[in-house]
Parts: structure tokens; sequence; C-alpha cells
């Protein structure tokens, strides 16, 4: 396969993930400012933190409000992970490997592409919101769904694979570092309404809600959320599940000769850290700066997959 | 030429269907038209959906734009499209045994047939290919030959795309699109198949690699990159093929070799089939801007270590100062009268030619020698006072920049219109496969349809639309 083909399906991929994390975390804060529990315009602030674009909306915008944030994050030209700019970016690699990637795939990037541009060309009311977060959600999941039915398990899987589990890795680590504090056992006021609201809000921006409750019933606190999303291996956005994919994945692509050994590497020793730490440890060494360390092996494995497999001339 | 009467492809005289559509017909009129206007749409979409579109040139990534697709199919006889291919195949066969000599011997000039200075001076005539052997001696691998039919089996040639012609992609998606539609017509009208030319392609392209090449030659399509008017073919067709899409930074030359950078290094490449103008081609050899092409491929290409598909310099060849000496091209190297007719030309750099041609503007059709695209070019008939005026004083100025053809009555095929059928203006593409195994002609080819009332131009750029095209088998 061609560099280049692999660097478009990896951020082919990634974009696709983003787009879906991002209208997620829109969900999210949207949820938490109509419980009203809290200031409503901080959780703006944490929500776009959150989404790595905190910074980027400072430059635009001088104060924080509901509607200046959800659109920055969903239609902002000048937001290089708002969904529309994920979208496009998503469907342009895309076409730079329509080679790659089989009819269908393309049609539902092609059809993300189009139904988007048309539902986000205008600003989204509050009451349109809903349905229209839905049809992002809906179409992240067609172009998953198809890519799992109609491709190849070969080297061109295995990029579109590790850009997913790359970006995915990174959103829910950044999720957690965002609100890391509300998880410390320090934070005494436990049970405390405001608390179930901000945990909770942290399972949804990671669609982990089910799934926790599912595991936990009706207990468990922020030691518990904190090990579901880092630690559990069955669940598919947490920190150890993700290291295991592209674990997976690399080990796929170096199966022949050995390519992409020290990518491999790389990811090894963040698999480990998420298999044989527990949560107590984590919480020893210290949350933040734990979160904070994995951020930068994700983008140090970034770097090193491109070089290993020569995504540049 | 039939002067006063345009010539219909489906209706004759008093409304009479012709042979080949009287099956079509009877189908038509028995569909409601609010099924069809609703499948007409549903094209569209489709369209739209698998992304069949071209980019507006010098315009932001947003516009692309989808080239319009009207449902009545455009249908050829069999025996028709016999004496048709018949012609193709030599002219196909004269163009590259033309261009073999002209960057060799020059027997033609030698023998007076063609002025010196018509290749030496000529933009398209390519130096650096002269003594150059090309793998398997094939120059044109893929020609494009624009027909225009006036009357009853009267086809001219209106010119030779013999450097990178395009619209194929829109050949096979328009018939995938009309099966899709209605198979049902599919089942009552024997129509030969389109669907082999990806194949017919490569296997064309793989029979042309380099005499060096060992076994499965590795063949790579060479695209300008995702904002070229004409990627989605490209990438349609290296899809179609099952071979890389490369761009030219994607390629290096190591070891004397052309070689792409893949995830696991570099690897070598057997046929190049580039969609990259000559100009673009290698910065060391040609245009030394080029960020599109490869530094050094002219090298290797001379050493016979890789073969380009089309090879450079076959421009000279569809040239239209050049095309008005084609009934000769054709004559002196197979030997046999041309069973396609040229269009009459006058050269205005000759100066009674150019003298007719100033008389005459009002009835002519004048062209620039290098232009395409339907750009550049003065339709007598339909022009403007002013727009003569203008015309007149460019062809004053430089000549030989013009050649000059009567206007010829284009056959019209109906369109599906608003109101129903109307009879529109068409042209014919049909694609030309060369390789040292034979000539191959897909049957049909692009029928592109000015979609304006009594338009002549047919070109994507300027509203031109396209129709699927029909062979009956015999």
């Amino acid at each position: 396969m061609l560099g280049k083909t692999a660097n478009g399906l990896f951020w082919m991929y990634r974009y696709m993930e983003r787009a879906e994390n991002t209208a997620r975390l829109i969900e999210t804060g949207q949820r938490i400012a109509l419980t009203r529990l809290n200031q409503g315009d901080d959780e703006w602030a944490s929500v776009l933190q959150s989404a790595d674009c905190l910074d980027g909306f400072r430059s635009a915008h001088d104060e924080i409000s509901r509607d200046l944030a959800v659109d920055w994050m969903l239609r902002s030209k000048d937001n290089l992970s708002s969904v529309v700019s994920s979208v496009n970016a998503a469907r342009q690699n895309a076409r730079l490997v329509r080679t790659a990637i089989t009819g269908e795939v393309w049609e539902a990037v092609n059809s993300a592409y189009m139904a988007l541009k048309t539902t986000l060309a205008r600003k989204v009311s509050e009451r349109d919101l809903p349905s229209v977060l839905r049809l992002i959600r809906h179409h992240a999941a067609l172009v998953r769904g198809v890519t799992h039915g109609t491709m190849l398990r070969n080297d061109i899987y295995d990029f579109a694979r590790l850009g997913t589990f790359l970006e995915r890795a990174d959103n829910t680590a950044r999720i957690l570092d965002v609100k890391y504090y509300v998880l410390l056992p320090s934070a005494r006021a436990v049970g405390t309404s405001i608390d179930n609201v901000q945990w909770e809000s942290i399972l949804r921006s990671v669609s982990a809600k089910g799934g926790f409750r599912m595991e936990y019933g009706a207990g468990g606190g922020p030691r518990e959320i904190a090990a579901f999303l880092i630690l559990d291996r069955r669940m598919p956005r947490s920190l150890a599940f993700c290291a295991g994919k592209l674990c997976d994945n690399l080990e796929y692509l170096g199966s022949e000769d050995d390519a992409g050994e020290v990518s491999l590497a790389m990811v090894g020793a963040l698999k480990d850290r998420l298999t044989t730490k527990s949560i107590d440890d984590i919480f020893e060494y210290g949350l933040h700066e734990f979160l904070q360390t994995t951020l930068e092996d994700l983008s140090g494995i970034s770097r090193q997959i491109e070089q290993d497999f020569r995504f540049y001339a | 030429m039939s002067e006063n009467s345009v010539f219909d492809e489906m209706w004759g005289r008093d409304a009479q269907v012709r042979a080949p559509y009287k099956n079509f017909c009877n189908w038509f009129d028995q569909e409601d038209p609010k099924r069809l206007r609703a499948k007409n749409r549903e094209a569209e979409d489709l369209f739209r959906l698998t992304g069949i579109t071209f980019n507006v040139y010098g315009r932001a990534e947003a516009e692309e734009r989808l080239i319009p697709f009207d449902i009545i199919p455009r249908i050829i006889s069999g025996a028709e499209w016999a004496k048709l291919s018949r012609g193709i195949e030599q002219r196909v066969r004269a163009i590259n045994a033309f261009l073999h000599d002209i960057y060799h011997t020059q027997e033609i000039v030698k023998a007076g047939r063609i002025p010196r200075d018509m290749i030496l001076q000529n933009e398209a005539f390519q130096p650096k290919m002269i003594g150059v052997d090309v793998p398997g001696g094939v120059y044109t691998h893929i020609v494009g030959i624009d027909l225009v039919c006036t009357g009853p089996g009267e086809f001219y040639v209106l010119e030779d795309n013999a450097r990178t012609p395009s619209g194929v992609s829109y050949m096979l998606e328009n018939r995938e699109t009309m099966l899709q539609m209605f198979p049902e017509l599919f089942s009552k009208n024997r129509v030969q198949p389109v669907q082999q030319y990806p194949i017919d392609l490569r296997r064309s392209l793989a029979a042309c690699a380099p005499a060096m090449t060992g076994g499965d030659p590795t063949v790579a399509v060479l695209t300008p990159g995702i904002y070229n008017s004409a990627y989605f073919e490209h990438a349609f067709l290296a899809d179609q093929m099952g071979v890389e899409l490369v761009e030219g930074h994607d390629l290096r030359v190591i070891d004397g070799r052309v070689a792409m950078r893949t995830t696991r290094g570099y690897k070598p490449i057997d046929v190049l089939y580039r969609r990259v103008d000559d100009d673009f081609l290698d910065p060391l050899n040609f245009n030394p801007e080029s960020q599109l092409g490869v530094p050094g491929i002219m090298d290797v290409y001379r050493a016979g270590r890789i073969t380009i598909a089309n090879a450079p310099g076959t421009g000279i060849s569809d040239d239209k100062a050049i095309y008005s000496y084609m009934p000769e091209i054709v004559e002196f190297y197979t030997g046999e009268r041309p069973l396609l007719q040229n269009v009459p030309t006058w050269r205005c750099s000759e100066p009674e030619a150019l003298a007719y041609v100033l008389d005459n503007l009002e009835d002519l059709v004048v062209k620039e020698v290098h232009g395409s695209g339907g750009y550049g070019m003065l339709i007598g008939p339909t022009a403007t006072k002013k727009d003569i005026a203008t015309f007149r004083k460019k062809l004053k100025a430089r000549p030989k920049n013009y050649i000059a053809q009567p206007t010829l009555s284009l056959s019209t095929v109906p369109i599906f219109s608003k109101t129903g059928l109307a009879p529109r203006h068409v042209d014919l593409r049909p694609y030309v496969l060369v390789s040292p195994d034979g000539i191959k002609i897909t049957p049909g080819g692009l029928t592109r349809v000015a979609l304006k009332k009594g338009s002549l131009v047919v070109n994507s750029s300027q509203g031109g639309g396209t129709k699927d095209t029909w062979v009956l088998e015999e």
C-alpha cells in the first residue's frame, strides 16, 4: 500500500471518530445545562476544553455562551475539530483513498457529508439540536458498520483501525483529564447531587452510562468510574481497550516483516501500564499526571506510526 | 452534408421511428412520464452519492458539479458500429505510425506530404522524444476520437484526442445507472456491454510494459491530485483496474527505475498511466516549476525502464493544425483510403485560406489551434457582429493560430425535457485501446449532448450533458 494511502485511511477514520465524539460532548453539555444544577455556561468551558478547542474558541469569542459554544463545536470552519470540519476532512481523505476503501464505505462517508452539509448549513436551534446530534451519530455508525461489513481484513483495515482507536483513546483521556478532580477520592462531596451530575456527564460523554450501570448497578462512585474508563478491557472506549486494539492492529501489520516495530513497542508499553496497574496505583501516582503521560504517549505513537509506515516523503 | 434539415437519429421523415430505436420507443410510449421524471431525479442522487462529479477549474473545493445525465439512450445499430469501428481502427493505426515516423526518420516530411515547419515549429512537437523507442512501439495507448454525425451513416471526425482523453468513467457510470434504473430495457434490447473496459485497459497497459519486466507488470495511475477536475475519473479507473493511484510526491527515481513510496518502502512501477500533461511530467526535463511530476522520469523512460501511457509528445498528432492533414496521414501509412471523413479545414496560416475565412466568417467555425474544451472558438452563424469583429482582429494578428471549418449540421437525439422529448445536438467519443496485442474499441463510447435548444456546444464545462450510448447486437 502507498504510504500516502495509509496516511489517508488513518486520518479519515480519526476524523470520523472525532465528529462522533464531538457530537457526544455537545450532547453531554446540553444535558448538564438543562438540568440546571450547575452554572450552565461554566460547564460549556469544560466541554470546549474536553473537545480540545477552548483556546481556539477564546481567540474568536470574548465570552462563553451555550449558543456560541454549540455553534463552534458543530459548524465553525475556523475550528478544525468541529463536526463540519471533521466530516469535511474525513471525506477529503476518503476521496484520497478512494481506491482503498469499498464503494459502500465511500458512499457512507459521502452521504454523511451531504446530509450534514445541508443540515448544518444554518445555525441549529436548541429545539433541533437533539435530532441533529442523533443524525451525526447515525452517520458515524453507518460508516463504522459498512467498514466492518465490507472491508477486507488486511493492511487497509489495520490503518483504519489505528486511526479510530488513537482518536478514541485521546478523546477518552482528555474527557477524564478535564474532569479528573471530580474523580479524586479527596473530592469529599460524595453523594451530593452536583457530583452525581458530574459523574454521569463523564459517563455520558463516552457513551458508557449503560455499561457502567450494567456492571455496578446503582452503586459505584468516582473510583469505579475511573477504573471503568481507564482499565476495563470490555468497555470499547476505555484506554485499556483502545491500547489493546492498537496493539493488535500493529501486530497484524508487522506479522510478515518487522514493519512498525518501534510503534508496536511504544503501544506495548502503554498497554502494559493499563493492564498491570490498579486504579489505586494510578490514584497514588496522580490521576492528572497519569492522564497527561498517556496523552503524550498517544501523540508520540501517532508520530511514530507516521514514520514507521512512511506516511510522508 | 445536408444544409437545412437537421438529421435526427430517433425520428425520420413524418415522425417515423428509425429501426434501432423501435424497441426503445415502444417501451417509452407506455411509460408514465411522472415515473420517468422521478427516475431522472433518482439518477442524479445516485451520481451525487457515488461522487461522479467534476471540479470546476479555478474554483474552491466546494464547487463540485454533476454533469447532467439524460435518461434517453443514444442507439447505434450493430452494422453502423462495425463500419465506424473499422474507420476508427484505421485512423488510430495511422496516428501511431505517424508518431513513430516523426520521432524517427520523418519519411512523411521527406515525401513532402506535410511541411517540415508544421512539425518542427509546432508547440506540441516534443524534441526530447526524437529517437526514443517506446515500449511495444505504442504511442497512444488510449485514444478518444470525437465524431459527429450529419446524416444517415455520415460521420465526421471532429478531433482526435491522443494525449489523455477523459470521460470514460461517464461512459461506464451512465451504463451502470441505466442498468439499475431500467433493467427491463436491457432484456428487451440486446445492448453490447461496456463494463469490460477497466479490465481491458489494465490488460492493454500491461501488454505495453517494458521488455525488461518479469512477471505481472505493476501498473499505476498518476493523477495531479484531488483538486483536478477529473480526479473522480482517475480514482475510478485505478479502483476498477485494482491498481494504485499515485501523485508525483509518491514517486521517486531509485536505482534507475520509477518507484512508489509504500508502507514497506519503495516499489518499482512498470507502467504509468499518467493523467498529467507532458509539460508537468518531469521538472528536470520539462517545466521546472512542476510539482505534479517525477524528477528524472524521462531519463528512466528513455532507458526503456518504464512505460508512460500515453507517450510524451503525442499531442503533435491531435493538434488542430495537423488535423487538416489527417487524410494524407492515413493514406501515407496505411496505403488505404481513409474510411472516416475529416471536416474540410482551412489553415489560416495559408494566405488564400485566410482570405476565404475572413470573407466568410459568418458561416464558419473558427478554432484556436491549441485550444480545447470549446473555449476560444467562434461559431459564425450564432455569433454577434461584435464577436465576429473581435475574431477578425485576432485572425489578422495571428493567423497561424487558427483554423476554420464549415458549420456542420450536427445530428440530434431527443432528451427527456420538462415538456417531454426534445431534440438536441450530440457528438460521440468512442474509446480506443492500443497495445502490441491489437486495437480494442469499446462499443459505443460517450455521447455528449448540448442541453440548450439549438446549441452546438456539448462540452461539460459549458452546460453539456451526457447520455448512455448503446450499440445493438446484430
